[in-house]
């Protein structure tokens, strides 16, 4: 690079691009927001919406709107976004288009200690906001056990092994979950399937009050290291080269992504495939230069969640259809039609 | 692999020669595998295990255990332990990805949106019936995957990509089947009894996928090298690329597929055991294809005894043994040399 600012045509192409992608993308949030809110286990008709949302309904849509709908809508968002970024800053540091919040642990650890307090601790109603904090727990204590093994006090951290004892511990933690699920009775079974599948059910204004402020801050510090994530997938040499402190970096761009993936697992149960997809359809979006895939990531992250749970919580009447069967089911033939439409437009 | 570029494994010191590996393990192997034999529920003695095999008598009882549960049971858990960590071994290579198994080709998902199907929708099928359908849903999930890359031509990366969407796909269509129908609790049970329902007829069917799979694994081992250096480095060396890779899938999905029709998915040996053999012989899989395979029987054999020992007459779920012996063992080697 030089010094003097000479703007190379494809970063023109490619901001403008990414401004489109953007912009569309903020548009279908807002349809998709106004249908959220129309549709539901409780019908409220369209152009009621716009009065309620301004405070003009009646006590009972204020009450739908305000105390049911809005904080799950949030928390959807907020959920996608958080494990959407979470999943990019994973396989950008490890290099590895297979690596998502799943790989630290976060979604099996969160599991284990969720299936030990349905099984052992709350028989009959476990309460959300406990199996909320010890999944909070266990995602965060899973994450940590793994860097911590993987890490080598000499030579700082080497990707595959984050990869391959995350993959270890992961067996070894649904090993137990396995012997564990065995002995559970039906009722408790299906709980636990459910909260596995990834559900926002009983969403309320606590969780959104909780995880905003965790989702915003890290984004906002995994997004000053933009720069050195474009240079981390290089490979460590190289970017030390380019006078980045490698392992520093590293380590913050980790925290700071197990804290995200951890707090939206702890909300939304396991949604973990959101954090894959995101990434991978967003750098065919726009590329993989960071400044703009951070955010298109999150915003995709978060649609994808919203219009995920919207269809689950209303097209499966009268009971739902957990959130994160509908992430994959929606999300992978798109990812797939957007690998197929990229690799033909580099064939021909 | 690819990514510590710094140093090629073949070469690391202290490295062991293959026939190190291969003629211990297999000694240590047959050895376990007789002792399995006879070890069980009902004890049956060293000599009543000869008598077996020379002069079997149907009215035995002793030999009729060792006949219709035992034996079965023991050669499957060999065949099914060598076949995973055989395919990871392929797998890795191929897409130069650590973190790759036979599950990338679809195959774990395919077979496991079948087995759903056979619970809720034919619950009468019979074990064999299920193993049946799942190893056609293992082709169907390869046959997606395959078809679709072949389609727009792309490399070993996007198969990678492609396969995880595809995986990710069919396991939540199962899972949603599963959720709607409230038989999650009956698949655990199905998935954790492992290797106790093997009988002959799916041996006999998973001995012929394994020999052939095997033969081919032998054969396309010195390609398979080439290819994990990259595609143009084995082009370059004058291997038809597209030709190996789709033997390779065909072999995968033959050993991987009649595997996880009889005991589900174990696929933290696909990626185990090819790693530590990598410690082990280095990266040259002329010796690492064999190696894998000894060391994978072995442990699965082990795994297999170590369920049916511990807590008699009741059985542990084979996978938890093999986390009890395998993730230490991995996290240990992967602190020590990695």
């Amino acid at each position: 690079m030089q010094e003097k600012k000479y703007v190379f045509p494809a970063e023109v192409k490619a901001k403008k691009r990414a401004a489109v992608v953007i912009l569309s993308l903020i548009l279908l949030f807002l349809v998709v927001f106004f249908w959220g809110v129309h549709t539901g286990t409780i019908h409220l008709p369209l152009k009621r919406v716009l009065p309620a949302l301004l405070n003009r309904g009646t006590g009972k849509e204020r009450f739908l709107v305000f105390q049911l709908r809005m904080p799950r809508i949030i928390i959807s968002v907020l959920v996608g976004a958080g494990l959407a970024v979470s999943g990019c800053i994973l396989q950008s540091v490890t290099r590895n288009p297979m690596a998502d919040p799943g790989i630290l642990g976060i979604n099996a650890g969160a599991g284990l200690v969720v299936l030990v307090y349905i099984a052992g601790f709350a028989k009959d109603s476990p309460s959300p906001a406990g199996m909320s904090i010890l999944s909070w727990v266990g995602s965060i204590g899973a994450a940590l056990t793994i860097y911590l093994l993987a890490r080598n006090r000499n030579k700082g951290l080497s990707s595959t092994r984050l990869l391959l004892t995350g993959i270890a511990l992961n067996f070894g933690i649904q090993a137990i979950t396995t012997i564990i699920t065995l002995s559970l009775n039906p009722q408790e079974y299906q709980t636990y399937a459910y909260w596995m599948a990834g559900s926002l059910w009983g969403v309320t204004w606590p969780y959104v009050v909780t995880l905003l402020p965790i989702v915003t801050v890290s984004f906002m510090i995994v997004s000053m290291q933009a720069s050195t994530l474009d240079v981390l997938p290089l490979g460590d040499s190289m970017a030390a080269s380019l006078g980045v402190s490698v392992r520093k970096r590293q380590g913050i761009a980790i925290l700071f992504s197990v804290i995200l993936a951890g707090s939206c697992v702890a909300a939304g149960g396991n949604i973990g495939f959101a954090g894959l997809l995101s990434t991978h359809i967003s750098r065919r979006l726009v590329g993989a230069v960071h400044k703009r895939l951070l955010p298109v990531t999150a915003l995709i992250g978060g649609l994808l969640v919203l219009i995920a749970d919207t269809i689950g919580r209303s097209m499966f009447l009268p009971s739902e259809m957990p959130t994160g069967i509908v992430v994959s089911v929606i999300g992978a033939p798109y990812f797939l039609y957007l690998l197929l439409r990229t690799a033909k437009r580099e064939g021909s | 692999m690819v990514m510590n570029k710094k140093k090629t494994p073949t070469y690391v010191k202290g490295r062991m020669h293959a026939t190190a590996v291969i003629i211990p393990g297999i000694l240590m192997l047959f050895g376990i595998m007789i002792f399995s034999v006879g070890y069980g529920v009902a004890d049956i003695d060293s000599k009543t295990i000869w008598n077996s095999i020379v002069s079997f008598d149907k009215n035995n009882l002793s030999h009729q255990i060792m006949h219709e549960l035992r034996f079965p049971r023991v050669l499957g858990g060999a065949m099914i332990g060598a076949g995973f960590a055989v395919c990871g071994a392929i797998m890795q290579a191929i897409t130069r990805n650590p973190l790759a198994d036979s599950g990338i080709l679809g195959i774990n998902a395919g077979a496991g949106i079948m087995i759903a199907v056979c619970f809720v929708f034919m619950p009468s099928l019979s074990f064999t019936g299920i193993a049946f359908m799942s190893f056609l849903g293992a082709g169907m999930g390869m046959a997606m995957v395959i078809g679709i890359s072949l389609l727009t031509r792309t490399n070993s990366l996007q198969i990678i990509l492609i396969g995880s969407a595809i995986t990710t796909f069919l396991t939540a269509l199962s899972e949603g089947l599963i959720i709607r129908s409230g038989i999650g609790q009956d698949l655990a049970f199905w998935y954790a009894g492992g290797l106790a329902g093997a009988r002959w007829n799916q041996v006999i069917i998973v001995s012929i996928c394994f020999v052939l799979a095997m033969a081919m694994s032998v054969i396309l081992s010195p390609s398979i090298t080439a290819l994990s250096m990259g595609e143009d480095i084995a082009a370059s060396l004058g291997i038809n690329t597209k030709t190996v890779k789709l033997l390779c899938f065909l072999t995968v999905t033959l050993l991987a597929g009649a595997s996880v029709a009889m005991v589900g998915n174990i696929g933290f040996i696909g990626i185990v055991i090819p790693h530590i053999t990598r410690k082990l012989v280095g990266t040259d899989y002329r010796a690492l294809i064999p190696c894998s395979a000894t060391l994978g029987a072995l442990l699965v054999v082990l795994a297999d005894l170590g369920a049916r020992s511990i807590n008699p007459p009741h059985e542990i779920p084979a996978a938890a043994i093999i986390a009890a012996i395998g993730v230490p063992f991995f996290l240990l080697l992967a602190r020590k040399k990695g």
